[in-house]
This record gives structure tokens, sequence and C-alpha cells, in this order.
């Protein structure tokens, strides 16, 4: 497959000291689903609407489909946006929204009407061609935005945090919808959120951004699972980060000292002997232990509290220097081991030694 | 039990609305009863303005038919107003548009410059495009108005769409670009018909202000006078019932007027 997108060096800097954008690279496959996923200010929109030709860079290049449209406004770029508040126009019914782009390719208007309820139905709308945007609900209105963005057959769809403005329910329902209609019109994706859970489900490739540049970029469990840096490990998932000290180092593997205990690790870099660190692992990647059970990596401390949160519990654990970890069981697998945990108790807690990252410096994300 | 203690509440909240109605309807008879006085008078089988009215006539509207002045006075003030209103409409439109499209040096600066002459008294706007226009020579008539009602106007209708300019969301001319149109079409499918009824309004108000302007007019006009101005100089021989009946038809037509304005922006609405 050959990239559709090829973004080369782009930057966006407002003044010398507000910088958008900061020297991102990326390549987008033809039919990739790909999310820009960072916090607010994060330069993740700013980007999308420099591909979409709505800012334009101030160092770099764009290429779409290997033609340099660095330049080109918008409306000569053959991307089509879904913009947060989907930006329907109040005056046109919902049919006169969606035909729009095809009378401006100078489609007939017969044409443009077969295209336009073709669109409508694949996004399940069919009965509301005549209507209003006003008369349709948010979920409706985001519907005929997608319809009205895809019936041009864009090379590329960008959407803007679509599903920001819906409730919890229907942002779940859409997520899923959204993830099907890419895979049923075969164009690529290219999607800002904030919600690391929508990039997570929706897409083959999740992109981190932290100020104005790439964090990291992989496939979502390869995000998950081997995060660069504390910063992603915090932003995707819930992470537990403990202060350590390199203890006893080979090749492969390491000795760490840390308030809890100490722990074997697994390296994929050479550390020395006496190193500061930070370790970091997920809360679900933790075993609570029985009373008496052996592990090969075990920390300890006092039940802080207790949280039930009905599939399972999370108890948030105290150890001696007073940080706080996290450590989720499933309930019933909790009852099961009678290691459901009462507080002020002391608790042991394994992690495997490949579940654990291991981060240089005492980071604090 | 519960009436008895409803009661007091009741008759509290009686005298509220009582008091409330009656302040209301104090108000539409300060507002209104002038009109209805006038409207009666222009009827009225008497030359003299004095109550009871002593019979029904339609001898006024008849000598305003006859009277070629008048006529005359009102062609002058439709001219002027339809001119001043097309002249302010399409230098007023392109400065709200500039004003919210784009950012330039002095932007504040302009947009108080162009809002200052509706706060200027008319004297001011009247006796300094008087000095400019003799200083460039021009001679004042009907189209020498036309130029200070503009210039006196101009605000109204810039901040008027100005303001629904500002409420329109970006993204609508974004989404129009994204969908290929380029900027001239984006104008016309999607900014045009948006602020359609902001132009209406600040044309039809524009016309009504240039069509009862007196100042301005005063000092910018050559021979011909607009219709204020004629009723202006005539009322120096008291009020006559064919004045009344020249406002009895300006009522009428602003009605007209207005209700036009309601069928087109509503249209737009549905």
């Amino acid at each position: 497959m050959a990239a559709i997108i090829e973004l080369e060096n782009l930057s966006k800097h407002y003044s010398s000291t507000i910088i958008g954008v900061d020297d991102v690279s990326l390549s987008v496959e033809d039919g990739e689903f790909v999310t820009l996923l960072g916090p607010s200010g994060c330069g993740k929109s700013t980007l999308l609407r420099m591909i979409g030709g709505f800012e334009a860079p101030t160092h770099g290049r764009i290429r779409l489909a290997e033609r340099d449209v660095t330049w080109d406004p918008p409306y000569k770029r053959a991307v089509n946006m879904v913009f947060q508040d989907y930006a329907l126009f109040p005056h046109m019914t919902v049919g006169e929204n969606i035909a729009y782009g095809l009378k401006m390719m100078g489609m007939g208007r017969a044409e443009q009407r077969t295209a336009a309820l073709e669109a409508l139905t694949l996004v399940g709308l069919a009965d509301r061609f005549d209507q209003r945007p006003n008369q349709l609900s948010g979920g409706q209105r985001q519907r005929v935005a997608l319809a009205r963005a895809i019936v041009r057959r864009p090379k590329v769809l960008l959407l803007d945090e679509p599903l920001s403005a819906l409730d919890a329910r229907l942002r779940e329902q859409m997520q899923i919808e959204l993830k099907h209609l890419h895979d049923k019109v075969g164009i690529t994706f290219i999607m800002v959120t904030h919600d690391q859970t929508e990039a997570l489900v929706m897409s083959d490739r999740v992109v981190v951004m932290e100020q104005g540049r790439i964090a990291q970029e992989g496939k979502p469990q390869d995000l998950y699972d081997h995060p660069v840096s504390p910063y992603v490990a915090n932003f995707i998932g819930t992470t537990n980060f403990v202060p350590a000290t390199v203890a006893d180092a080979t090749e492969a593997a390491a000795t760490i000292e840390t308030a809890a205990g100490s722990l074997q690790v697994l390296l994929d870099r050479p550390v020395a002997k006496g190193a500061e660190m930070t370790l970091g692992f997920r809360p679900e990647k933790t075993r609570a232990l029985a009373e008496g059970e052996a592990a090969e990596n075990a920390l300890s401390g006092h039940v802080a509290e207790v949280i039930y949160y009905g599939l399972g519990v999370r108890v948030s654990v105290e150890i001696a220097d007073g940080t706080r970890l996290y450590v989720d069981s499933l309930l019933a697998d909790a009852l099961a081991r009678s290691t459901v945990p009462q507080v002020g108790t002391k608790m042991r807690v394994a992690v495997e030694p490949h579940n654990i990252f291991l981060f240089d410096g005492r980071v604090a994300p | 039990m519960t009436a008895s203690s409803n009661a007091p509440g009741l008759v509290s909240r009686y005298g509220a609305d009582t008091a409330f109605m009656t302040f209301v309807a104090l108000l539409m008879g300060f507002l209104y009863v002038p009109i209805w006085v006038l409207i009666a008078f222009s009827f009225n089988d008497s030359r003299s303005l004095t109550w009871p009215l002593s019979g029904f006539t339609l001898d006024w509207y008849r000598t305003l038919w006859a009277n070629g002045d008048i006529q005359a006075a009102v062609g002058n003030s439709f001219y002027v107003a339809t001119f001043s209103t097309l002249l302010t409409l399409l230098v007023g439109v392109p400065a709200a548009l500039a004003l919210n499209k784009f950012h330039f040096p002095g932007k504040t600066m302009f947009r108080r410059l162009i809002l200052l002459p509706i706060t200027l008294p008319g004297i001011v706007t009247g006796i300094s495009m008087l000095n400019m226009f003799r200083l460039f020579g021009f001679n004042l008539s009907l189209e020498t108005v036309i130029l200070g009602h503009a210039t006196a106007l101009l605000g109204i209708v810039v901040t008027q769409v100005f303001a629904r300019l500002q409420r329109l969301p970006k993204s609508l001319e974004e989404a129009s670009s994204d969908l290929g149109a380029n900027p001239l079409r984006t104008f016309f499918y999607i900014t045009l018909p948006n602020i359609r009824s902001a132009i209406i309004g600040a044309g039809l108000l524009s016309f009504v202000l240039s069509f009862d302007e007196i100042p301005v007019t005063f000092f910018l006009t050559g021979r011909d006078n607009t219709l204020p101005m004629y009723i202006y100089s005539t009322l120096r021989r008291g009020v006559t019932p064919e004045i009344n009946a020249v406002g009895t038809l300006i009522v009428l037509a602003s009605l007209i007027l207005i209700i036009l304005a309601v069928i087109v922006t509503r249209e737009r609405e549905r």
C-alpha cells in the first residue's frame, strides 16, 4: 500500500515562543484509520487543520497522493473534514447539505440527489432528506456531517473530535459505527481526539502528541504495552509509577530497589548500576498475593483504599515512601482466591518482569 | 384550608397583575395615542384641530392629491431614501465583511471611525459635509443629501451586519471551502443567505431614518425639498389637516414595509 498523506517536517510557529506544531513527519497509508491523540493544546487539531488546508504551515511540506498540496486552498484538496461542531448549513435541508459538495463538483441535479440519498442511507437517515439540521438530534447531525464529507469520495477524511459533543452512550455506539463505516467505504480516516478509549477502540494506528511533537506512534496495543515515555504511559491507560534505583544489572536483566521491595526487570537497553530510574506498570497487570504465597516479583505495602467498580475492585496500596499504587483484580477472582483486602491490612502484589516499564530518571508525569 | 391559605396570595397576585397591566396600557397609550389622534384628525370634517370631531370627510386626501408640492416632496423623499439606503448597503456590507474576516493594523480604529457618524449629531455631519461640498465646488442637490444620509447611516448597516457575521460560526465558511466552493461561491451560497435578514433589516431601518431625516438634509439640500422639510416649512402656518393626511399615509406605508420585512425574514427561518 502506498502512502496517501506524507507530512514532511511540518511546523506551525505562531511566534518564536508560541509553537503549534513542531517538526512533525508522518506518513499515512491508503485506507488506514489513524488517530492523533493528545491533551488540548498539543497541536493535534492544528496538524489536522493544516492537512485540510485551513492553516498554512510555517515550515515543511504536505503531500497528498504524491502531489505537493502544501499551498493549495481547502477547495482544491481531495480531502474532506467532519467539523467538531458539524458545521451543517442551517439554511439548507439535510439533502441540500449533502449535495452541496457535489454541486460544487459540477454534478447534475439528478445525480446529486441520487448520490446524496445513497450517502444518507449509508448513515441510516434516508428519511430525513428534506428536514432542516435544527430538526435533528446531535447524533443525527453528526451522521449528516459524515455523509456530507464522504459523499465526495475524498482521498482522506479528516475528523476533528467528531464524537466530543455526544453523550457517553451515544459516543460508544458511534465509535463502533464509525469504525464500520471506515471499513465499508475504504477511505483513509485521520481523526483527532483527546479520548484515549476512542483512539484505542477505533484506530489502526495511534499518534500520541505532546507539545506539538509526536511523542510516540504505533498500533494501539503496542502503545499500551510498550510506551516509550511516562507521558505516553500515563496518557494511554492508567500507570503506576514507582521511583527506583538500579542495584545490579546484566545485559538482559536488572535488579531494582524500590521502597516496596526489590524487583527483577527485563532490559531493552543497558543501564548503569546505581542509576536513578522510574518503574511503571499497569494496575490490571498485577496480582494480589494470598497470605504466604510466593512470587518472583513482589511489592508490599498497606491497603489505603478499596474501590468497588462492579466488574472488579481497585485497591490503592500505599508503600513505604508514601507512593500509592493501584492494583486491579476481577471481583470473582479475588473472592475465589480470598484476596479481597481490608483497609489497613498488609498486602503483597506480584508484577511479572515483562509487564514492567523502565524509564530513565526520576520522572513524575 | 387550602382556599383560605391561598386567598391572600391570590389577592396580591391579582393586584400585581392589575398594576402591571395598567402600566402596560399607559405605555401603549403613550406610544400610540398620538398616532391615533393624527389618523382621526386626518378624516375630521373641520380645518381646526379641536375636540370633539365634527364629522367624517376624505377632503384632506383630495386636496393632498391636488397638491403638487407635497407630491414632489414625497417623490424626493423616496428618491433620497432609496438611493442613500442602496449606497450605505453597497459600502456598509463589504465593510462589515472586511471587519469580520480580515485582521489588519488599525482595525479597531477603522471600526470606531465607521461607527462614529451614528453618535455625531446630524447638525455636525450636515455642517461639515456642507463645508466639504463647498470646498470642492459641488452644487447642493438631492444627490448631496444622498451622500450625507449615506454617511450618517453607514454605522447602522455596519453594526447590524457585523453583529450577525460575528454570530455565524467560522466553521460554516470553512466547511463550504472544504466541500469545494471557492471564496466567491462560499459568499453567495453560504455567507449571504445567513446574513440576508440582517441586511434587509438594516436596509429598512436606514430607509426609514433617511426618509424622516431633517438636520443633515437641511444643510445639504439645494432647491428641492424632502417631505419632512416640506412639513416643517408649512408648520409655520400651523398644522393643517393635509399634513395629518400625509402622516396617516406614511403610517400606512410603514406598516406595509414592516409586514413585508417580517414575511421576508420568516421565509428565511423556515
